[in-house]
């Protein structure tokens, strides 16, 4: 059995597939297993949840595949991946899905300067050694991971201008009355307050420029019809998460909505692959452990053991429902960029040259708009949001690599 | 305690540790900027978990690596963009 991923859902899916005596790998793209949510926590953390997670994982029988990128599949049963020393073939007789979301950016302009970048992206180069003491920053976007970032970058010392939530206030006592069923979700948000305390936390407040020479120097935030510049080193800035969905739709699962269509069991439209976690919903890491169990029981043939996280499940599935009503994102970033605001940064393609186009389809070919390194990765949620387009993009090698593998993998076809 | 030596970046020396990406190494050196886009613009890192493909940079003299996805190892010659 091979796992794709590993953050909560995958590490929880390969511990419980391991347990019923099947034989497991898990593969990643980074060097050590957590995904992004468990980044640089370990087997000895504080986080007792991704300790305990982590030291499962290290003490069980799962055969750990670090730092390799899965590109391409061909056919049912391989996998092709690339690492430092080469290319891979990867066999599977079951395959579990958890390869995790990314953040949703959408351009304005000046969002393309140096020391931009996403709110967990921010939060991943703290993790991995970047110095933030006495930095101004500037938490910008949507969705309950700004608090989690702020919160992060303050016990790291960095000075938190203002936390701008786009969501307005109303949205979000909505969301707050919803979370009574959730007891261990308001635990984390009081722990998080606490670290918070003294920070401006803004509702209905959105980033509507940057500035800067060669380098951020300030950013322009809007409130209403309020309007005012905030100095800051840095904006860490990112609206919700979109799934990683592209290793499933290459390998033909269906997608629905944006989502990987899952059963009762975790399985998805191919019989034999599963996915859990965020490509199946975005419903953070309660959700995506109890998708990975469910997943991984299922996996292993022990379908009454799954069964009994269907209630969990549901449970947490409610709040994620709650979660995507409250962070939907407003109208009003739409009109934000500006003609000559980069939308692509992989190819320099400008919002003026997409606003003609008919379709995703027609801005790739006409303008080369998705069709750089990342593969619409970054582009291609901000076109779906501006202009409506639906915007689907899966062809072998999802990620780019080096020229020999990809002829080694021809060459093994 | 992870153990410390000194990387390379466009030819400073700068002390970090093996828990430590490419990438932070840049950012201690004190550069902003990882690379040029297409038209020529400084661009740094955005996502910092390897899918944006903004950090990617020369290290060891191979092209094209991720920085954020690479720990520092011993001697390692990190080179972006000017």
């Amino acid at each position: 059995m091979l796992v794709v991923g590993a953050g909560p859902a995958g590490i929880a899916a390969a511990c419980c597939a391991a347990g019923n005596g099947a034989h497991v790998g898990i593969v990643d793209n980074n060097a050590i297993p957590g995904g992004q949510i468990w980044r640089g926590e370990t087997q000895n953390s504080r986080v007792s949840e991704a300790a305990n997670w982590l030291r499962k994982l290290a003490t069980s029988r799962v055969e750990i595949l670090p730092a390799m990128e899965i590109f391409a599949s061909q056919e049912p049963g391989t996998l092709a991946a690339e690492s430092a020393d080469g290319m891979h073939e990867l066999n599977y007789k079951k395959l579990i899905l958890c390869t995790g979301a990314r953040e949703r950016f959408l351009p304005f302009p000046g969002w393309t300067l140096p020391n931009v970048m996403g709110a967990g992206g921010l939060q991943a180069l703290v993790k991995s050694g970047m110095p933030i003491a006495g930095k101004k920053v500037v938490v910008a976007g949507s969705g309950p991971l700004l608090l989690a970032v702020a919160a992060y970058l303050k016990t790291h010392d960095a000075d938190i201008r203002v936390i701008a939530e786009q969501a307005p206030w109303a949205w979000l006592m909505r969301f707050g009355l919803s979370l009574p069923f959730h007891g261990q979700k308001i635990g984390q948000a009081f722990g998080i307050k606490k670290q918070l305390s003294r920070i401006a936390y803004r509702p209905g407040c959105w980033v509507t420029s940057a500035e800067g020479n060669g380098k951020l120097e300030s950013i322009t935030l809007r409130t209403g019809q309020k309007t005012w510049k905030e100095s800051c080193d840095y904006l860490a800035c990112g609206f919700h998460l979109v799934p990683n969905t592209e290793l499933p739709a290459l390998l033909g699962c269906e997608i629905r909505g944006g989502f990987v269509r899952v059963n009762d069991f975790q399985e998805s439209s191919i019989p034999g692959v599963y996915c859990a976690g965020e490509p199946t919903g975005i419903g953070g890491l309660e959700l995506s452990i109890v998708e990975g169990q469910i997943a991984g029981f299922a996996a292993a043939g022990q379908p009454e053991k799954a069964r009994g996280y269907f209630g969990e499940r549901k449970r947490q599935r409610r709040f994620s429902a709650a979660l995507e009503r409250t962070f939907a994102l407003r109208n009003e970033l739409r009109p934000l960029p500006a003609e000559e605001t980069i939308v692509c940064r992989c190819e320099d393609v400008r919002f003026g040259r997409l606003r003609g186009q008919s379709s995703w389809r027609a801005a790739k070919l006409q303008t080369r708009c998705g069709m750089g390194p990342c593969q619409g990765r970054i582009c291609g949620p901000a076109a779906e949001f501006l202009f409506g387009w639906k915007v689907e993009s899966a062809r072998p090698p999802i990620f780019p690599v080096p020229v020999e593998s990809l002829a080694a993998a021809t060459c093994a076809e | 305690m992870p153990s410390a030596f000194s990387v390379t970046v466009n030819g400073k020396r700068v002390g970090v540790t093996e828990d430590m990406t490419a990438l932070a190494a840049i950012i201690v050196s004190g550069t902003a900027m990882v690379r040029r886009s297409v038209s020529g613009e400084p661009r740094g890192v955005l996502c910092g978990m390897g899918v944006c493909f903004e950090c990617r940079v020369t290290i060891n003299g191979e092209r094209n690596r991720r920085s954020c996805q690479i720990l520092c190892r011993q001697g390692m010659d990190i080179r972006t963009d000017e």
